[in-house]
């Protein structure tokens, strides 16, 4: 499990996170949405450390992450694994070394080893004979499988995902959330996704969290959100024709 | 103030580039392969712009030499002092803070504005000295090598010169070279050129690591990382001038 704790974080004066309180439960897939620039992003960068919070606590199974020295946030980032936006592979790397890249800086595995680990981790995303490709010559839905097969290469106990459907059709969007909770579910995987696409909160949505202008603003899950009376959730989730149908 | 704010910045900077690479197996393969980037694939440029340059030194120290009472070797000397002394060290290097200090700091960039340096501190690595350390070392490696060939081309351009256009014999060309030469000015250039490849890959990687932004900032930081490291270079180069040759 991780808690966020009374998290604040300001930006030159611009209080962007409001004393945010919430947990993340173990082997369930809990979505962050909200308009974009709520925070949300800013929250799940405090959660993994890329931003300092200015005040509160980040606990990963009680572990006070917000107290961890450089060596120990290395230690538990080995735990981690995450999903950028844009994938975020390494340019000058083939997929194979993309995704034997992490086993190659923190594990003594043999070289026999981690081409099993790389070649299971690739099968698992259904990418099969891309080990020699570039990240150039993939399309963006091989891309963020990609980079889910490198987040998962290290068995992690934790799984963020920032926004891992942006950017793709709603087709390969449905088999990026397909592949996430399952993974989730299949490895007992705490798993953060930040999101405001409305399908994947009502398809994989096991625990939501709303956050409207830097404040948690309602939790819930996929089957209470349709039903919930909140005015700003109402106004994020039925915000589109295909919503509102949905509602009416 | 903005210059106390990037000193304080590149000093703490520095502090996370220069401590023990996590993995030294990666960090020999990532400095042979910076050794190819930055150094090997300069090789042509720096032994082009030498020769002809010390063509242009010679050719025009030539012209200059009216007076019968100054011999022709005059030449030869001049073209070895100008090169071993100035140009080779500094202007090499000035032309490499170009070349490669805008790759240094836009591949870093990019890789700022594209999230995998990010990507890498998820996944625990320290990644100022896993991006920047290898350069600082294949610089400091290869850039004296590019200088000593730099010198080499040079005086071998004017040399070529002097033949072609029928100025100075070869004879005299050669017995200026060898006049009073002092191997303290060989350490002295490679000295300078140790201290600006430190300059060009360090500060590049300042510039690069922390950019902010798109596409349009990493186009700044590889501009500010060619002004500054090219203004520090001949700062230093005053300074280094002043202690090792006074």
């Amino acid at each position: 499990m991780i808690e966020a704790k009374e998290v604040n974080k300001i930006f030159g004066g611009h209080h962007v996170l409001k004393n945010i309180s919430c947990s993340f439960e173990k082997g369930k897939t809990n979505l962050i949405i909200g308009q974009s620039g709520s925070g949300k992003t800013v929250l799940m960068k405090c959660l993994v450390g890329l931003y300092e919070v200015d005040q509160g606590k980040i606990i990963y199974d009680d572990r006070n992450f917000s107290e961890m020295n450089f060596e120990q946030r290395k230690n538990l980032r080995q735990e981690i694994g995450m999903l950028f936006q844009g994938g975020a592979l390494f340019d000058y790397m083939t997929v194979e070394e993309n995704v034997m890249f992490p086993l190659n800086m923190f594990t003594s595995q043999t070289k026999e080893e981690k081409q099993d680990r790389v070649n299971f981790v690739l099968t698992r995303v259904n990418l099969e004979n891309v080990n020699w490709l570039m990240p150039s010559e993939l399309s963006g839905g091989m891309r963020k499988r990609v980079a889910i097969a490198r987040a998962i290469s290290m068995n992690p106990k934790y799984l963020f995902c920032d926004e891992p459907n942006s950017g793709l059709d709603p087709q390969t969007a449905g088999v990026i959330d397909q592949l996430i909770k399952e993974i989730t579910d299949e490895y007992g995987i705490t798993t953060i996704v930040n999101t405001h696409d409305m399908n994947s909160v009502l398809s994989i949505g096991d625990t939501v969290a709303f956050i409207y202008n830097g404040e948690l603003w309602w939790q819930g899950n996929k089957n209470t959100i349709l039903h919930s009376d909140n005015k700003e959730l109402n106004e994020f989730v039925f915000g589109t024709e295909l919503t509102s149908r949905l509602k009416q | 103030m903005k210059v106390i704010t990037n000193t304080g910045d590149y000093v703490l900077l520095m502090l996370r580039v220069f401590t023990k690479p996590q993995k030294g197996r990666i960090f020999w393969q990532r400095l042979l392969d910076e050794i190819q980037g930055l150094g090997i694939e300069s090789i042509g440029i720096v032994a082009f712009i030498s020769a002809f340059m010390g063509a242009v030194v010679a050719i025009q120290t030539a012209y200059n030499i009216d007076s019968p009472f100054i011999p022709l070797s005059m030449v030869g000397f001049t073209v070895r002092q100008s090169v071993i002394l100035e140009f080779s060290p500094t202007v090499i290097s000035l032309i490499l803070a170009g070349k490669v200090g805008s790759r240094i700091a836009s591949e870093i960039g990019t890789m700022r504005v594209t999230e995998q340096i990010d990507a890498l501190e998820i996944m625990g690595v320290n990644s100022a000295n896993y991006l920047i350390f290898p350069k600082v070392v294949a610089s400091m490696l290869i850039n004296p090598v590019l200088i000593v060939l730099s010198m080499w081309m040079g005086i071998l351009g004017g040399w070529l010169a002097m033949s072609a256009f029928g100025l100075v014999t070869t004879t005299d060309y050669v017995r200026g070279i060898r006049i009073d030469f002092q191997a303290y000015t060989i350490f002295y250039a490679l000295l300078k050129t140790l201290f600006f490849a430190f300059i060009i890959s360090t500060i590049s990687g300042f510039y690069g690591y922390k950019t902010n932004g798109g596409a349009l900032e990493v186009g700044q930081a590889s501009t500010k990382a060619v002004v500054v490291s090219s203004i520090l270079i001949i700062l230093f180069n005053l300074v280094l001038t002043q202690l090792f040759l006074t």
